[in-house]
């Protein structure tokens, strides 16, 4: 089976550690770590840039913004690499990341990511909107982890009491 | 041909704008303003004499921008900035919520003491490499850094283009215009802590990483700073003294520059490109080509818009015209619009426009509509900010800490007799 593990700041331990369970039992064939260095940055340093009319092009701080990104990318993914302790494949592509996941996802056979909102409570806070997009859109399998412990189940809100109104379905 | 109906002036000043606003890549804004400055005096549409007071009053601030940006490109070189990073890393590691506090802190000074063209330029990257060695989410603190440069920037004359020109006009002492605005920048930085601390909730709540250990520790370069301290200190007596500040601040360039050229950490050149030539040589023509249209109408217009007084309620209402223009043109050619019609009109309405130009450009990302606009045009937008969450930050915490600024120095001004 081919693995794709997205490699994100905040989630990737536990994602590779899934990954190398799955190298150790012998259901992954390949793995590849994929990191996407936040557009985000940038692009905000890049727009307050426009915003001071008149002044000389070449201070534009969003190139050494967007380098930085790369080599911190760079070794992110060493790191997630030394972690997982198999050969891997590692990608670094650029744009939206939830637009590069899904693209790269197209070539795997499973996708693992990690909850990356809330994690103290059960529920749609746990997953930002990125990976609520990947999750809708994912072309392959999907493996959800927790970053790490999973809350109990007494974090989910009461059912609504007899005689409430339900919930209107979408649409 | 009356004065008051001719279109011309108004129609340069957009042409100049534009210029400025689309970066053309081979066309520096300045070889469109100069031109047009000229056109502006030649056809008579302002006096020489009038023209000659406008560059005599701008030269000094000019001079004067011109050494603070050499000063900060001198301690970016001397590695000022490496060592707050190093500062911000030792400091802020496993908590967002610390780093962001530390960060919101150096941005403020940074903005307040080398203008918020250092914080945009030389502070943001910085900042950026750090929460990415301690493995946090990067998007509150850069941020931070993007929206302190705007806020932050009240409190002195250096720290922002559209201060200096105000305190020319008002006469207002440096030490006055900080006393003044001493509370409100506070109550604003506050204000922007507390938004960014409940919008970035779920960014802020990653502990993290510890960084790996640098190869070599920075060096905190204290001979730089101690030249820094003394610039500042300098502001202060030399407006008691009479002196024009520019005076300080080129000392203060000279005093880091000439180390620095021996010691191989500048070159002449790149000292002279730091100081921006065509920027300074921008802002003069863009003031002329400015006061020609306010002489041709658009003051006239400005006139009838703003509140009168100084009331409460006229300050807001000349913060909030401010802002709005601000946030249409760009807050320079806003400061050189509203300028003219401020000037008699006493501190308070002059200090309001101030936090309206300053404060109002983090409503729209990019500091106005008509970039924005622009870069949609442009298609320059493919890796954008999905517009409405950069726009409901700036909802939130601008109005509000425009408002809060104006009361206080209302407040100030009503309790020390001012106005």
């Amino acid at each position: 089976m081919r693995v794709l593990v997205w490699v994100s700041r905040t989630t990737w331990r536990a994602c590779v550690d899934a990954a190398a369970r799955m190298v150790h039992d012998g259901s992954a064939a390949e793995v590849t770590l994929l990191h996407v260095p936040e557009p985000d940055a940038p692009e905000a340093a890049h727009a307050a840039f426009t915003g001071l009319l008149g002044r000389r092009r070449h201070a534009d701080p969003a190139p050494v913004i967007t380098a930085e990104a790369r080599v911190a990318g760079e070794r992110l993914l060493a790191e997630a690499a030394g972690r997982l302790g198999s050969p891997c494949a590692t990608l670094m592509p650029e744009g939206r990341p939830e637009r590069a996941v899904v693209s790269a996802a197209a070539g795997a056979d499973l996708l693992i990511a990690g909850r990356d909102g809330d994690t103290t409570r059960l529920g749609p806070h746990s997953l930002r909107p990125p990976l609520r997009f990947v999750l809708d859109h994912a072309p392959c399998q999907v493996l959800l982890v927790w970053p790490g412990e999973a809350p109990g189940t007494h974090t989910i809100p009461p059912p609504p009491a007899p005689g409430d109104r339900p919930p209107r379905p979408p649409g | 041909m009356s004065a008051a109906t001719d279109i011309w002036p108004v129609v340069l000043l957009v042409l100049v704008l534009a210029a400025a606003i689309v970066r053309l890549p081979r066309v520096h804004e300045a070889a469109v303003a100069l031109p047009a400055a000229a056109v502006c005096v030649a056809s008579g549409g302002l006096s020489a004499a009038a023209a000659g007071d406008e560059l005599r009053r701008l030269g000094p601030v000019v001079a004067f921008l011109a050494a603070v940006l050499v000063v900060s490109h001198v301690c970016e070189r001397d590695g000022v900035f490496r060592a707050a990073g190093a500062l911000l890393a030792g400091a802020g590691a496993g908590s967002g919520r610390r780093l962001l506090g530390l960060v919101f802190a150096l941005a403020a000074l940074t903005t307040a003491a080398l203008s918020l063209d250092a914080t945009v330029v030389l502070l943001t990257p910085v900042v950026f490499a750090t929460a990415a060695r301690l493995s946090l989410p990067p998007r509150p603190h850069v941020y931070a850094c993007t929206h302190l440069a705007n806020a932050a920037s009240l409190l002195l004359p250096v720290s922002n283009l559209t201060n200096l020109l105000a305190v020319g006009a008002a006469g207002a002492s440096f030490g006055r215009f900080a006393a003044l605005m001493a509370l409100p920048w506070l109550v604003v930085v506050l204000i922007e802590y507390a938004v960014f601390r409940v919008y970035f909730a779920g960014d802020l709540a990653h502990a993290g990483a510890a960084p790996p250990a640098p190869a070599e520790r920075p060096g905190v370069p204290v001979a730089t700073l101690a030249v820094l301290g003394l610039m500042l200190v300098g502001f202060f007596l030399a407006s008691f003294a009479g002196v024009d500040v520019a005076w300080v601040a080129a000392a203060a360039a000279a005093a880091l520059a000439v180390p620095a050229l021996a010691r191989g950490r500048v070159r002449v050149p790149t000292l002279v490109a730091a100081a921006d030539p065509a920027f300074l040589v921008f802002v003069l023509s863009l003031s002329i080509v400015v006061l020609t249209a306010v002489h041709h109408g658009v003051g006239h217009l400005v006139n009838r818009l703003l509140p009168g007084g100084a009331s409460l309620a006229a300050l807001v209402g000349v913060a909030a015209l401010a802002a709005l223009l601000a946030n249409l043109v760009n807050n320079l050619p806003a400061t050189l619009i509203m300028l003219p019609q401020l000037s008699g009109g006493g501190l308070g309405p002059l200090l309001a426009m101030l936090v309206g130009v300053n404060v109002g450009p983090n409503l729209t990302y990019v500091g106005s509509l008509a970039t924005l606009l622009w870069r949609r045009i442009a298609r320059d937008h493919d890796h954008d900010v999905p517009l409405g969450e950069f726009t409901a930050l700036g909802l939130i915490a601008t109005p509000l800490a425009i408002v809060a600024a104006v009361v206080m120095i209302w407040m100030e001004l009503r309790l020390t007799g001012g106005g």
